[in-house]
């Protein structure tokens, strides 16, 4: 696999395991991976991130917990009330650290064929990106990225699963 | 390792074209064309005596096709086989039994329960010796070896009952390409016999999977029709999908993360460079080549809406075939260059559309219930496979109207049919729910024959060639 999207992959799924959206599962996942270093602090209220650095994915899921990441209805690339409290809390976020840029990934459950899903989860990190840009996020800071079902997070073949894989995570780049 | 992962997401951001040689395996080189030459074992002085030794007597029962070991006129060291040409006369015949028995249609007895016929009974064949074991048809064959270095390898097809040859071929082949002519014997017995256009003298290239289900590492790879000669292409440290042959085999068109973001390259296999497809920012997915190779297809997300485009495979203009809100992706050609069926989900979900070769006359053709997905147009013509879903995946068939469907495969989810090239056989990748593994199946057009291709670990996106030059 790319060593960079391993990377990325590793930081998206341990903030991405602590999303409750209405999508995510009923059942609890499991606890997230240590991935990140010893002074990984785990997702909490606080507004204000402490011990973790600006422009790390750490200090980004510190900030905003689980709205990291948006979930979508099958087939679907809208973005609904739910997603747009999580969007806006990201925007927030992107407004107080003007300096940062991030990545928007993409990504499909299973149960699609293989270049669809590639082009489904384009038009899914692009309608979480066209949300935030119109939030005041310059576009340029934005880059969009899609995995189709190559990268799941979940690893069920069951619908609870597919929730959770059907998303859009923004990812920090800088 | 975290640095060295750092130092790679760097370097790749950086020098997308430095990455593209530390993904790639060693070039392959082009084996060029096999040359047919008249079979021809009358040059080689004839031996006195038959000593046939029968291995298993059981096996002889239901012989459809008795394909015994081929004779070698002397035995002469070979590069092909480290037994000689006597024991590479054997390895010939065992490919073409596996050949024929693995297409479903025959019941050939290979060489391991066959006596060993002599070099003069290559073109006068024992009959009275088959026919009291009940072969109806026979196979002779022979190896030998020029003093150049190249294999002479005779095929034979008799029919035992009429004492009588069928037909006749011979080929010259360098030692490396030894099963390429145990491949051609395949395609002209099972011509003869079928009165198909031949399939096994050809290659497929695939997606080879390892790892976990949330980290897996896809790398192109390719192999021969009946799996031998097999070889990874890339390294599997960018993410590779999707490849598609050439009609000449020179280029492997495919999809590869390697600077990051989805993109098709044009890898050329001869010299083992890339380019893009098209020198472009958007993301380009699903890569097609038109029948006379002076085409490649692609989809192309621009502002997260994917359509299809056309372009030349030298290179130049693309063209926008679909103009949609709707995802349009994937396409493939009818053989005579002139329509391209291809899916979106401009209805709602997932359905097939045949167009013309500049984008017009869009007309779906799907409306058989389920989706349709991943159109693939047979070059016979006559039919087109896709992945249905409705429920599971599986792989169908229907004419080219939408007619006629046909459900061949009863997999949880089985993906992306490819032809082979006589259009009688469909290749496609089938995963398992939970554990993600997937490996290469095919199916014939009855839906009753089906097997799993030997890969030497999971393997999906299979995209079989044509008929070898």
């Amino acid at each position: 696999m790319n060593t960079k999207l391993a990377t990325i992959l590793l930081l998206a799924s341990a903030t991405g395991l602590g999303a409750c959206s209405k999508k995510a599962p009923e059942v609890l996942p499991p606890p997230p991976e240590d991935n990140s270093g010893s002074n990984a602090i785990q997702p909490g209220p606080q507004v204000q991130p402490t011990g973790t650095v600006v422009g790390t994915q750490d200090h980004f899921a510190a900030a905003v917990g689980s709205s990291t990441t948006i979930y979508f209805d099958t087939d679907r690339y809208n973005v609904d009330s739910q997603d747009a409290a999580a969007l806006q809390a990201q925007a927030q976020y992107f407004a107080r650290y003007p300096q940062i840029t991030f990545t928007i990934q993409g990504h499909a459950d299973e149960r699609g064929t293989r270049e669809y899903n590639i082009a489904l989860g384009e038009k899914r990190a692009t309608s979480a990106k066209n949300f935030l840009v119109s939030l005041g996020v310059n576009p340029a800071r934005i880059a969009v990225v899609s995995y189709g079902k190559e990268t799941p997070v979940a690893l069920g073949s069951d619908e609870a699963s597919w929730a959770r894989n059907r998303r859009a995570a923004s990812v920090i780049i800088n | 390792m975290k640095s060295v992962s750092l130092v790679a997401l760097l370097l790749t951001a950086a020098w997308p074209a430095a990455l593209f040689a530390q993904d790639l395996g060693a070039p392959v080189g082009d084996d060029g064309p096999v040359e047919t030459t008249a079979p021809d074992a009358s040059q080689v002085k004839e031996e006195e005596g038959i000593s046939f030794t029968v291995t298993d007597e059981s096996a002889w029962s239901d012989i459809g096709i008795a394909i015994p070991a081929f004779a070698t006129d002397r035995e002469r060291a070979t590069p092909a086989n480290e037994g000689g040409t006597g024991a590479l006369g054997r390895e010939i015949a065992r490919v073409i039994t596996a050949n024929l028995r693995n297409n479903g249609l025959f019941k050939p007895v290979g060489p391991d329960s066959l006596p060993q016929p002599a070099f003069p009974q290559i073109t006068a064949p024992a009959y009275g010796t088959w026919s009291g074991k009940g072969a109806e048809m026979l196979v002779h064959g022979y190896v030998r070896a020029r003093d150049d270095g190249k294999l002479v390898v005779g095929c034979y097809l008799y029919d035992v009952a009429l004492q009588d040859q069928l037909v006749r071929e011979g080929w010259v082949v360098g030692p490396a390409d030894w099963r390429r002519a145990a491949h051609k014997c395949s395609d002209l017995i099972f011509s003869r016999l079928t009165g198909e256009s031949p399939f096994f003298d050809s290659r497929i290239a695939y997606i080879a999977e390892t790892g976990p289900k949330d980290r897996r590492v896809k790398r192109l790879a390719v192999m021969d029709s009946d799996g031998a000669n097999h070889r990874f292409l890339t390294l599997g440290s960018a993410t590779a999908l999707t490849p598609r042959y050439s009609p000449d085999y020179s280029k492997i068109l495919y999809l590869s993360y390697v600077d990051g973001n989805p993109r098709i390259y044009v890898y050329d296999i001869g010299t083992g460079k890339q380019t893009l497809v098209t020198e472009n920012r958007n993301p380009t997915i699903a890569p097609r080549w038109s029948p006379d190779g002076k085409a490649i297809l692609y989809s192309m997300a621009v502002a997260g809406n994917t359509d299809i485009y056309r372009v030349p495979a030298t290179g130049g203009q693309s063209v926008r075939l679909t103009n949609n809100p709707g995802i349009d992706v994937g396409g493939s050609f009818s053989p005579d260059g002139r329509k391209i069926v291809f899916e979106s989900d401009r209805s709602g979900s997932q359905q097939c559309y045949v167009m013309d070769a500049d984008g017009s006359n869009q007309k779906r053709i799907s409306f058989a219930g389920g989706r349709c997905a991943t159109p693939e147009w047979s070059p016979r013509g006559d039919q087109i496979a896709f992945t249905r879903i409705a429920g599971d995946f599986n792989v169908a068939v229907m004419s080219t109207s939408g007619g006629n469907l046909r459900v061949l495969t009863k997999g949880w989810q089985d993906e992306a049919p490819t032809w082979a090239p006589n259009g009688r056989i469909i290749q496609f990748f089938r995963t398992e729910k939970n554990t993600g593994r997937s490996g290469i199946w095919q199916v014939d057009l009855t839906g009753q024959n089906e097997r799993r291709l030997p890969t030497p670990v999971d393997a999906s996106d299979p995209a079989w060639g044509p008929i070898r030059p």
